[in-house]
């Protein structure tokens, strides 16, 4: 499912028109990628959480190459799928 | 500072005023409940600009208690996993 047929669903679920269902989407999603972006984690019960991972600067190599580089320090997100949907998508296998 | 469901509300409240406080929370609840169902149903959940939730069917494996290293088989298992986009990465990189 992607962004606009997760929006056409929402639409229906809460009897809105799409135009509002897709401000109500995009709200949702601006306000989780701001949190994160100010380091914050994120904890919704059932769905899952959201960590930011921290790493210092290390030196890869270009796996084509195999050439040396200096990889700058960065933030990655990391979610942890939350126990409720662990659970029901494995039981749905 | 975590972020949680009602911090989700709080901010669907205040940006539609059409929205009252019981259908701001009733938005909040079916984004994340159709979400859900998408990935229980086994279909990946795309969405553009905040990244990728996928679905993966897992083998089972050999592998070992580590606290004990008593030698057990881990069934097979489907899970998910989070790729974020690369607007999101540069977001939180800025």
């Amino acid at each position: 499912m992607n962004k606009s047929e997760l929006i056409e669903a929402l639409a229906q679920d809460i009897a809105v028109p799409h135009r509002e269902a897709a401000a109500i989407t995009n709200t949702v999603i601006d306000t989780m990628t701001e949190a994160l972006a100010r380091g914050e984690s994120i904890e919704i019960r059932g769905f899952g959480s959201f960590v930011i991972k921290n790493y210092g600067s290390y030196e890869g190599r270009n796996p084509k190459t195999g050439k040396k580089i200096k990889v700058s320090p960065k933030k990655l997100p990391f979610f942890k799928v939350g126990k409720d949907l662990r659970e029901q998508v494995n039981k749905n296998r | 500072m975590t972020l949680t469901k009602a911090d989700l509300v709080q901010q669907v409240y205040k940006n539609h005023e059409g929205l009252t406080k019981a259908q701001a929370t009733a938005s909040v609840e079916a984004f994340l409940r159709l979400s859900k169902d998408s990935l229980i149903d086994g279909s990946d959940l795309l969405l553009s600009g905040f990244g990728k939730f996928n679905v993966k069917d897992k083998n089972s494996r050999r592998g070992r208690n580590p606290q004990t290293g008593q030698e057990l088989t881990l069934d097979a298992r489907r899970v998910v996993t989070f790729k974020p986009s690369g607007i999101l990465r540069e977001k939180i990189n800025k």
